[in-house]
């Protein structure tokens, strides 16, 4: 409205130079006195500060966990062997044996529940991005996802043991499975929706204007043009569910022996289900000296896999933005 | 043309900008020339009103889109020159509490009517945008994108499609060794020809351009100019502009929005060298904005 009443003005006067009147052009003399800059000794003594004080900060975050990975690796390297990922544990006081059924239990444990979660929650995130958005319904989601991501996990296991394994009076791997799966849920939905978030609205306008069916401009552009960031989402909610204890606890527990099969005697992989970070933390209080190597060893690939898959799809992530 | 009365639609007490109606009305008539009332209207917008939320950005629009001919829309920022022509493919849909009313008559019909085809309404209305933005796959699947959606096409004639429109987007020389690159490694200029190129495979009636060349390089911007000349004989285009030497090296009328308003409409030379409106002379000789 100034702008225009500048205008307005400014044509009244036609030989007028428009630019003056809209402050664009030389400044008029100024009554204050000159400014004189403040002292950048000060600047420069605070600046260094707060410069030093996050080098700091940053520098004891990766000390730290640079101490645990390399007291995991000094520990645990020596109980890994060929062995470890195929034989069962040691009786109790015995040496040898590995830690090959919890290997395999928390391999398939965690593939089942990201079979369960990845598709719904992706889905999920999908319809919150696209379709629901702003309206009261998807607000009303995002909360619930926020909101269950902030559950500690070791509530999740606790009430899959009482909707579960309580009422089939049995623990089984596949509570796990569920515990898991709960916990993976929230975590994809919502990183799906902030990844699909990231594509520019002109993208679905410019598959929009040429005639196509939202659904065909979801599925064949905006999916397309996210899918990098999508898979790597997918797999560190896997990966960061892969080193939940807590929620196997009450539902998975543990169990000496080899997987029961998918499909054991007491139902779909029905019975305790060895796993790594349960056994972990069993063998680790026990007084034998085998039982803990073999638990520093457990704790060695638990870490190795997270770290290694976190580094790896980062890798791809940083060269897939094609957007 | 429908002189429709401007100023009702002002808030009472609100600072009158527009000129009154009667005025308005009278340059406008005097502005178009007898081919204007002869040529064929494949667009006509009568009292577009356009809200977001409950702003209101475009107020009683009238606008005659005239066949084969390219239409520039000027205007400074956020005078509602983009939202009127996003109007025409009903592409602001897209966003909940964006609400259009009035009427744009395409072949007969209200488009902004409920029951309109929007498929097909954004077939026959083909749009490109300030950003160039071709999809994530390789130039030829963009070309053939909107093709595959609207067509059923052997393989071969796919193919000579999109050559075609490779070629009258002045690309095929750049790329035709690069079919199965991605779009998106293609240089700016070039990208935009690409999504030009995608727009008119399927062969739509109307080309509308929001701020085509805004956003590359005066070489690309000349490419793209030198296109437009080209396209018209075969469609009408309907072009948003912040470059006035653009609008008046490209296009054969021109409508000037101010503040959600049609001030005037008229052949591009007249508004130019002889605008009836003081505004539109203030903003074309850069008194403001």
């Amino acid at each position: 409205m100034a702008q225009a009443r500048a205008a307005d003005d400014g044509g009244a006067g036609v030989s007028a130079p428009a630019t003056s009147q809209n402050g664009v052009g030389a400044p008029s003399p100024s009554r204050l006195a000159a400014l004189r800059p403040r002292s950048h000794r000060r600047r420069k003594a605070v600046d260094a500060a707060i410069r030093g004080f996050s080098w700091v900060a940053a520098c004891a975050g990766i000390a730290i966990m640079v101490l645990i990975v390399w007291e995991v690796i000094r520990r645990g390297i020596g109980a890994i062997d060929w062995g470890f990922f195929t034989e069962l544990p040691p009786v109790v006081g015995e040496e040898g044996g590995g830690l090959g059924n919890a290997i395999l239990g928390t391999i398939v444990i965690t593939a089942v529940a990201a079979l369960i979660a990845l598709p719904m929650g992706f889905f999920g995130g999908v319809w919150l991005a696209e379709f629901g958005r702003n309206g009261r319904v998807a607000t009303a989601v995002r909360m619930v996802a926020n909101v269950n991501m902030g559950i500690p996990s070791i509530v999740v296991g606790v009430f899959i043991f009482a909707a579960l394994v309580r009422p089939l009076q049995h623990y089984s791997g596949f509570a796990g499975s569920l515990a898991l799966a709960f916990i993976m849920l929230p975590v994809m939905a919502r990183t799906t929706e902030d990844i699909l978030n990231l594509v520019p609205n002109e993208l679905r306008e410019s598959g929009l204007a040429m005639g196509v069916p939202r659904w065909r401009v979801t599925l064949g552009v905006v999916i397309r043009a996210a899918r990098s960031g999508l898979i790597t989402g997918a797999v560190l909610a896997t990966v960061r569910v892969a080193g939940e204890t807590a929620p196997l606890l009450f539902t998975a527990l543990s169990s000496p022996y080899w997987l029961d099969g998918l499909f054991g005697p007491e139902g779909f992989f029905g019975g305790p289900t060895a796993n790594l970070t349960k056994t972990v933390y069993d063998f680790s209080g026990m007084p034998y000296e085998r039982m803990q190597e073999l638990a520093w060893g457990g704790a060695l690939v638990v870490i190795a896999a997270v770290l290694g898959l976190n580094v790896l799809m980062r890798l791809i992530f940083q060269r897939g933005k094609e957007w | 043309m429908v002189g429709t009365t401007v100023s009702e639609t002002l808030q009472p007490g609100g600072d009158v900008l527009v000129a009154p109606p009667t005025e308005v009305a009278a340059a406008r008539s005097a502005a178009m020339d007898e081919e204007f009332d002869r040529l064929e209207s494949v667009i006509s917008v009568r009292g577009l009103d356009f809200f977001y939320g409950k702003e209101q950005a475009l107020f009683k629009n009238d606008l005659e889109i005239k066949k084969n001919r390219v239409t520039a829309i000027i205007g400074p920022s956020g005078c509602g020159k983009s939202t009127h022509i996003r109007t025409y493919n009903r592409i602001y849909e897209l966003y909940r509490d964006h609400k259009a009313t009035g009427e744009i008559m395409v072949g007969g019909k209200n488009i902004l009517a409920p029951g309109t085809d929007l498929l097909d309404l954004r077939r026959r209305m083909g749009m490109i945008f300030q950003k160039p933005s071709p999809f994530p796959m390789t130039v030829y699947d963009n070309v053939a994108y909107g093709l595959r959606q609207h067509y059923k096409l052997s393989r071969s004639e796919l193919s000579d499609r999109v050559e075609d429109a490779l070629k009258r987007s002045a690309l095929w020389d750049e790329v035709k060794h690069k079919l199965g690159e991605p779009g998106i490694a293609l240089s700016g200029g070039q990208q935009q020809r690409l999504c030009i190129a995608r727009c008119i495979a399927t062969e739509p009636d109307v080309v509308l351009m929001d701020e085509p060349a805004s956003a590359i390089d005066p070489v690309a911007t000349a490419k793209i100019e030198e296109l437009m000349n080209d396209l018209k004989a075969k469609y009408t285009i309907v072009i948003v502009t912040h470059n006035m030497q653009q609008a008046a090296r490209v296009s054969d009328y021109t409508a000037f929005f101010y503040e959600g308003f049609i001030v005037e409409v008229g052949p591009t030379t007249q508004i130019f060298s002889n605008p009836q409106q003081k505004q539109t002379e203030d903003y074309i000789t850069g008194r403001f904005s």
